[in-house]
């Protein structure tokens, strides 16, 4: 079937992105069961978990690339399944985890290659993907990296430049797996601040799993804490994480205090010698 | 005709890719693998005009486009038209398709040693082609039955024992270097039992020869490649994508499945056009993809990997003919030779500039 | 946190036991099959007959046993370890499953040694060939090796690889020229690269076994720089692993193994490029399992394979690597669907 615009969005029963009942596994291993997900429209949302609690796959089984053994994944009210591959990728962008530069490619090419879905065989690069590429380079700062070879990047610049390719894609929907991996603080600082930009400005509706707690909490509209493949709690970060939401997630004893800068709640672990204690 | 525009330099970010573009179609290409390529294409046909004018009938290049424009006597044109021209078109034809090739199964891969042997292919064309020269007496046209029933009978037991819930590329180099083992100890031992004159012309045939190469042998490769032109060049954005992983590829709305499918079979069927014109001519298909990588500094790509396969094999039948000129030698020594030597002299150069 | 429950060195050790008796199971098979072929062939003898010519010697059985089965069946074993072993070595040195021996160029090397003696220097036995033999694949192999690391930046795996193919490549241009220009050549030469170990006799294995066993030894030495080596330059030299020179005396092993090896049957391609996957689906990634089964089952698929090709076609031979590959394929098909092929 082929859907060209998507329905306006009041015409919608529901966000633009949910996730009913899903049952992800990988051959005999089961990820998840009965996963249900729901994506606000509009919203910077941070996905935290443990190591291996299934955010990956999670974000994967979103962007149709596990299909899920129950349950399905609704995009603007339509299963993502019935789309064509190339109406999703212009709808809905994914930045994996761990992501392959071929030998030899420059960045400007790598992220040239974002734009797949926009070209059509004859028309391969327009003025608009021109833009995309440019406007990707400079919100990431990569902009003065773009002759240069992909394999010859550090960790933290070649982390950017995927970012790049992932905006140059330029979808309203972009889930991002943990995109500040190998980035110091001021990048980190820097990737987030350019998510909640692209949220503010109303352009996107961005997903991140994210490791850091604190940052997590300070930026997310909306925070989604996961453990064993199901959600635990799910809303603003102000109302959900408390002691006892982190105690059993992270299973880690910890107090929360608030964040000087911004008021969100700041996550601190018990210190070594009173980790039997209890927490206030 | 068509102009080349580069990208709007004067922003912020330069862009390393340039658009080949006219009215509403445009192509994204690099302007060093366009450079690249049109260096190679002018390479090639300066070979091609000495390879027209050299022989027992020796002409000018003068003399050989005069003719070819049909300025000439019926004596020129017999040379150039019927003798000639047909071998230096193979050649150019089945260098294209070799070189596309192993560009196509070098990405797919994603290994610098994949390339079309890899399906089995070649192999199982040698294969059966000794096995129906050899045993079964082969006539005139028999070896290329037998290349070709062999070849894909090969190529589709390779990929149907690599294909378990999809292709993976590892899976299908081990099921193929297994199957490429296997059949090559059976030509030897086929070699080692037939009569000596026969294992003397099943061997040229191995090696890949263009000797007798005429307008018949252009027409099956010529039709192979005008054929698979428009799915090449359709599918080599998707390729590019899927170098960068499954589901990065996915993400972008490459179908990973069926366009790696169809990747495999139209590297199959160039192999196969070029195998049952000239025979399995070994490397041509590992070294042009590498060889115009580092000439043009991106990743493998198929169009310039096609055009430096047929300079590659344009030189060496030049060479097959003049450095030998009585013997008959089979293009695929010197191709060996040279294409051998001539990558391992850009590695040497390279590893001075110290980037790979 | 008390998450974690199993103590490592039971895990380790219940895997230890399994491997330890896999070794000794292996090593039963493989004296089992060396009986066999001392015994069985176009003419079978009695166990007893070939135990008492192997101790006292003084029987009938003498001329056949001693004379022809025992060489034969000593150099399969000591082609079956070099062959599994130098693959190993590649596929470890060069972190690509496509390596095999030949990678190096060893196996051009060789053949364009044996192409010239024959061709130009009028040499026309097997135990003049083995010099020459060896003389070319040492001689590929440094060329390779030098190609691949020259510059600053080492050895690349991709590198000498390419590098590997590109001398093979030119080498086996000009094997098929010279072959192609003489019958004779071309007679001989299709006889030697069929590969197989008919006609072998002791001075053959006399020649080659040094050569064999040096490189076995240099490379048990490596066994742990190897480990280092898998999980990539940068970690490898991280855990203190001397990468250029694992690599520098790889190389070296690899063309003592596999230079004496075809020197001495031929080209035969498929023991070292499969034994290593077939014992990697075994005992997992562990060079220090891998090699000693190596060295076990490498024997053992060419002791069986030269055995067998003496017995389908009896009274005439099929050649030993015509049934290494046709007995090693299917299995190595077999293996590569069944798991998830373990990356190197
Ligand atoms: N390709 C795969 N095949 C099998 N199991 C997998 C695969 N990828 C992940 N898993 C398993 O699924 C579980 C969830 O993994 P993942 O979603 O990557 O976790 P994380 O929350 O750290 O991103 C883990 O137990 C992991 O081992
Ligand atoms: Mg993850």
């Amino acid at each position: 079937m082929k859907i060209e615009n998507p329905p306006a969005a009041d015409a919608l029963p529901g966000n633009r992105l949910r996730a009913h009942n899903l049952s992800l596994r990988y051959g005999e291993r089961v990820v998840a069961e009965n996963l249900s997900i729901d994506i606000p429209d509009g919203s910077l949302t941070m996905i935290v978990g443990p190591n291996a609690c299934g955010k990956s796959t999670l974000l994967r089984a979103l962007a149709r690339l596990l299909p899920p053994e129950r349950g399905s994944v609704v995009l603007d009210g339509e299963d993502i399944a019935k789309y064509p591959s190339k109406e999703v990728a212009r709808r809905l962008g994914l930045l994996p985890q761990t992501s392959i530069a071929p030998d030899g490619i420059t960045v400007a090419d790598l992220v040239a290659r974002g734009r797949f879905p926009h070209q059509k065989f004859l028309r391969q690069w327009s003025a608009d993907d021109d833009v995309a590429v440019t406007n990707a380079l400079e919100r990431t700062n990569t902009g003065d990296l773009a002759t240069r070879y992909v394999d010859e990047l550090s960790g933290g610049q070649r982390q950017r430049v995927w970012l790049a390719m992932a905006l140059a894609q330029e979808t309203p929907l972009l889930l991002l797996d943990e995109p500040t991996t190998y980035l110091d603080i001021t990048h980190q600082v820097e990737v987030l601040d350019l998510c909640a930009e692209l949220q503010e400005s109303g352009e996107r509706t961005i997903v991140v799993v994210l490791h850091e707690l604190n940052l997590a909490a300070r930026y997310a509209t909306h925070l989604i804490a996961m453990r064993d493949g199901s959600v635990v709690a799910g809303g603003s970060p102000k109302e959900i994480v408390t002691p006892e939401l982190i105690e059993k997630v992270y299973q880690l004893p910890c107090s929360i205090i608030d964040d000087p800068e911004t008021g969100t709640p700041l996550v601190i672990p018990a210190a070594r010698n009173r980790t039997g204690a209890r927490c206030t | 005709m068509s102009a080349v525009k580069t990208a709007r330099r004067a922003q912020a970010a330069p862009h390393t890719a340039a658009r080949l573009a006219w009215r509403g179609w445009s192509v994204l290409w690099s302007p060093r693998a366009v450079l690249a390529s049109a260096a190679v294409v002018l390479v090639a046909l300066g070979f091609a005009l000495v390879q027209l004018g050299v022989g027992d009938y020796p002409m000018s290049p003068g003399e050989v486009l005069a003719t070819l424009t049909g300025n000439r006597g019926e004596a020129q044109e017999f040379v150039i038209f019927d003798l000639r021209l047909p071998r230096l078109l193979t050649a150019g034809l089945v260098g294209l398709a070799l070189g596309a090739s192993g560009a196509i199964f070098q990405s797919v891969t994603r290994n610098p040693l994949g390339s079309p042997e890899i399906m089995g292919f070649t192999m199982g064309a040698s294969a059966g082609a000794v096995a129906m020269v050899l045993v079964f007496g082969g006539q005139e046209g028999s070896g290329m039955a037998g290349a070709l029933i062999g070849g894909f009978a090969t190529a589709a037991t390779v990929y149907g024992l690599a294909n378990r819930r999809g292709i993976q590329g590892f899976r299908l180099i081990l099921v193929g270097v297994a199957a490429t083992a296997l059949l090559d100890s059976l030509i030897s031992y086929l070699l080692l039992r037939a009569r000596l004159q026969d294992a003397e012309s099943a061997y040229t045939w191995l090696v890949g020869s263009l000797n007798g190469a005429d307008w018949q042998q252009v027409q099956i490769i010529g039709l192979t490649v005008i054929v698979m032109i428009v799915p090449v060049l359709a599918i080599g954005n998707q390729m590019r994508l899927l170098e960068m992983g499954d589901d990065l590829a996915q993400g972008l709305g490459v179908r990973v499945k069926p366009t790696r499918l169809r990747l495999l079979l139209i590297g199959t069927v160039l192999c196969a056009g070029a195998v049952a014109t000239a025979g399995p001519i070994a490397f041509v298909a590992l070294a042009a993809p590498q060889i115009m990588r580092r000439l043009t500094g991106g990743s493998v790509s198929i169009v310039p990997a096609a055009l430096m396969g047929a300079l590659i094999l344009i030189v060496s039948d030049l060479a097959a003919q003049r450095v030998w000129p009585d013997s008959q030698m089979p293009v695929g020594i010197p191709t060996l030779c040279i294409g051998g030597t001539y990558l391992a002299w850009l590695l040497y150069q390279q590893s001075r500039a110290s980037r790979l | 946190m008390s998450t974690r429950t199993l103590p490592a060195p039971v895990v380790a050790r219940a895997g230890h036991r399994r491997l330890t008796l896999g070794l000794g199971v292996a090593a039963v098979i493989l004296l089992l099959l060396m009986a066999a072929s001392l015994s069985l062939g176009a003419e079978n003898v009695p166990f007893a007959d070939v135990w008492q010519s192997l101790t006292a010697g003084g029987t009938d059985a003498d001329v056949i046993v001693r004379g022809v089965r025992l060489p034969r069946t000593i150099l399969a074993v000591l082609v079956g370890a070099a062959l599994a072993t130098a693959g190993a070595l590649m596929q470890a040195l060069s972190r690509n499953p496509l390596a095999e021996p030949g990678l190096l160029g060893v196996n051009a090397g060789a053949a364009l040694g044996v192409v010239i003696a024959m061709a130009h220097l009028g040499v026309a036995s097997l135990t003049g060939y083995v010099w020459f033999a060896l003389i070319g694949a040492g001689i590929a192999t440094v060329a390779v090796y030098t190609l691949g690391s020259a510059g600053t930046a080492g050895a690349s795996p991709a590198r000498l690889a390419l590098a590997g193919a590109a001398i093979t490549a030119a080498l086996t241009g000009v094997i098929s020229a010279i072959v192609l220009l003489s019958s004779t050549v071309f007679n001989g030469f299709r006889a030697w690269s069929v590969g197989t170990l008919s006609g072998r006799t002791a001075p053959v294995v006399i020649q080659v076994a040094p050569f064999i066993v040096v490189g076995i030894v240099l490379t048990l030495f490596l066994v742990s720089s190897l480990n280092a080596l898998a999980l990539g330059e940068d970690a490898a030299k991280g855990l203190g692993a001397n990468v250029g020179r694992t690599r520098l005396l790889g190389v070296v092993a690899t063309t003592l193994l596999c230079g004496a090896a075809t020197a001495a049957a031929g080209p035969i391609s498929f023991v070292g490029l499969v034994v290593p996957h077939m014992v990697r689906t075994f005992t997992g990634p562990d060079h220090r399992w891998l090699l000693p089964y190596c060295l076990l089952a490498g024997p053992i698929l060419m002791v069986a394979a030269d055995l067998a090709g003496r017995l389908i076609a009896r009274p005439g031979e099929l050649p030993t690597a015509l049934v290494t590959a046709i007995v090693g394929a299917p299995v190595f098909v077999y293996l590569i669907r069944r798991r998830r092929m373990a990356g190197l």
